[in-house]
């Protein structure tokens, strides 16, 4: 039975449709990255199913129960990391997990969870003395206390610096080697394709692209991107298809190619025959980023 | 997995040390809730001498007026104002959706809650009539005792019950504290509270009958008063404080909120249109 399984789930505000007919399903242990622009509809969709909020049409399965009247028997397992949730700043960390993990069935131990989150040190100190890269990890502390079987994760490392991140994705990392289900979102491609076993891009209230990282650059148009900077005294205007195109020389010029193979071989041909040389060439793949971008009109207004 | 659960009792207690440690915590809150009235009470007993005559009272001394209905004030405080001040924050600040996102039972919190105010109210009651008694003469009839305990417990729990209802009320938890001291503290004035009102105007008198204040004040100054005769309750001040503790709760019903409600300035936004998600 799979962690999580949505069908049409649809959720309107006034007139506005923020989630419109949405299916997804995440396999249990897996880690799945929700993408999207801000007003994509993720939040409105993970807050369905942490039973935040409520439906107005659709089928939703979390764990075989259903998040809206799941109630106390669902909040037992799962564990919500939040980006705008509150904490205590009097008290300390330790007193805060004391204060959680009796809330829940099988609690981790307190001691572990200090040292999964790194926090084992800053047990006795009050929140309002924790450096913001602390704070979060004791709003992850609090997210994975009760022992959860699935976590949800809402942008974890959203104004971290880089090391902090590291960090943070190395522990989300350990999370997933002890079999838990994450549904993340993020607007980082480099932390989806970091941490997620499959990457789902929302936008418009729907799911338009599903699959592993890989998947999603393989499925998009153009399975590699040519790069080179169009030398002096070259003409444009003879460069073979589908590199030819108006271009003011020393020019750098991006193309999406279907075929790398052959459409370098005209390249390059093209050049030797003119003896000219081509600086900057490269071929690569198009980055998950591209793809996101343009499977999402541009990145919305985010 | 229900056998592993918690027991709720104990859940409630937890919940109930973890307000009365935020409190002690907080100290301008433990201030204002506790040392204030104390204030009042030293300030009155220098400022005013002999009999204070209240229309259609009997005559009381400095202490026996102003000993109980500055605890009455105190006790006001420690639920009404502080539950609606705290709660209301809490929310904005996001510690309610996170409770909420656990499996603790919503009312299960909000009694941790009003136990704790409960608590501080009863410690905030017992300290201004130590004080009285043991620095301005004041004296506790047993045979009232009674009396005063069951119309402290109707009133703390009016109090609380409309302060979980302002809770509800207030639109962000900047807005709460306005709300809950223009309430209390023009009722205080015109409900014997702080001043003895020998001649004050007809319908000004109506509004603070209207009110749970001045009975609460009322009932709790005859416990003490020497005049007093049998166990001094004071059913009509009881009924109407009932009265307005159901006002609360279901106003409380009506209105309370688990999600932030304040725009948080230079964070990110709630959904500014509702149509935006994350």
């Amino acid at each position: 039975m799979p962690a999580i399984h949505i069908e049409g789930l649809v959720k309107r505000y006034g007139g506005l449709e923020a989630v419109a007919g949405l299916s997804l399903t995440v396999e249990e242990g897996e880690v799945l990255a929700l993408l999207g622009p801000n007003g994509a509809g993720k939040t409105t969709t993970v807050e369905i199913l942490e039973g935040h909020r409520t439906r107005d049409a659709g089928r939703v399965t979390v764990l075989g129960m259903d998040p809206a009247a799941g109630g106390r028997a669902y909040r037992e397992r799962i564990g919500i990391v939040l980006q705008s949730s509150g904490i205590d700043r009097q008290l300390t960390v330790g007193e805060l997990l004391a204060l959680y993990a009796p809330l829940y069935p099988r609690p981790r131990p307190i001691g572990e969870v200090l040292e999964i989150v790194g926090l084992t040190d800053k047990e006795g100190s009050r929140v309002k003395t924790l450096s913001g890269g602390q704070a979060r990890r004791l709003d992850l502390a609090l997210g994975i206390v009760g022992g959860p079987d699935l976590l949800f994760l809402d942008e974890p490392t959203t104004g971290f610096d880089p090391s902090a991140r590291r960090r943070s994705w190395d522990l989300i990392d350990g999370l997933r080697s002890l079999g838990t289900t994450i549904l993340l979102t993020t607007h980082y491609m480099d932390e989806a394709q970091h941490l997620a076993d499959r990457v789902a891009v929302m936008s418009h209230g729907r799911i338009v692209a599903e699959g592993t990282p890989d998947e999603i650059v393989g499925s998009a148009r153009g399975t590699a991107v040519v790069r080179f900077r169009l030398p002096e005294g070259a003409d444009p205007a003879s460069l073979p298809a589908p590199f030819s195109g108006p271009a003011g020389p020393g020019a750098v010029l991006e193309t999406r190619v279907d075929d790398p193979t052959e459409a370098l071989h005209r390249l390059t041909t093209w050049a030797m025959e003119r003896g000219i040389r081509l600086p900057g060439l490269t071929v690569a793949r198009p980055s998950l980023e591209d793809v996101y971008l343009e499977l999402t009109d541009g990145g919305g207004d985010g | 997995m229900a056998e592993r659960r918690p027991p709720t009792l104990r859940l409630v207690a937890a919940q109930v040390r973890y307000q009365n440690r935020v409190f002690w915590r907080t100290p301008i809150g433990a201030v204002f809730t506790l040392a204030f009235p104390l204030m009042f009470l030293v300030l009155f007993n220098l400022l005013f001498h002999g009999t204070i005559q209240v229309a259609g009272r009997d005559p009381l001394t400095v202490a026996q007026f102003y000993a109980p209905s500055l605890a009455v004030f105190a006790a006001a405080s420690a639920t009404y104002t502080n539950l609606t001040v705290g709660t209301a924050i809490a929310r904005d600040a996001g510690i309610l959706k996170r409770f909420r996102g656990t499996p603790l039972p919503p009312w299960a919190y909000l009694a941790g809650r009003v136990g704790s105010a409960v608590w501080i109210a009863v410690l905030a009651v017992v300290l201004m009539l130590g004080v009285g008694v043991a620095a301005y003469g004041l004296e506790v009839r047993a045979a009232a005792l009674p009396a005063a305990v069951v119309t402290f417990g109707v009133g703390a729990a009016c109090f609380a019950a409309l302060g979980v209802a302002m809770a509800g009320v207030a639109k962000s938890g900047d807005a709460a504290p306005a709300l809950a001291n223009f309430t209390i503290l023009p009722l205080a004035f015109i409900s014997d509270v702080f001043l003895p009102l020998d001649d004050p105007p007809r319908w000004l008198e109506g509004v603070a009958d209207v009110f749970p204040l001045k009975h609460f004040a009322r009932a709790f100054q005859d416990a003490f008063s020497p005049f007093t005769t049998g166990a001094g309750f004071r059913w009509s001040a009881l009924a109407v404080m009932g009265v307005w503790a159901a006002v609360g709760a279901v106003i409380a019903l009506r209105t309370f909120g688990w999600e932030p409600r304040a725009q948080r300035a230079g964070g990110r936004g709630r959904r500014a249109s509702p149509s935006r998600g994350r």
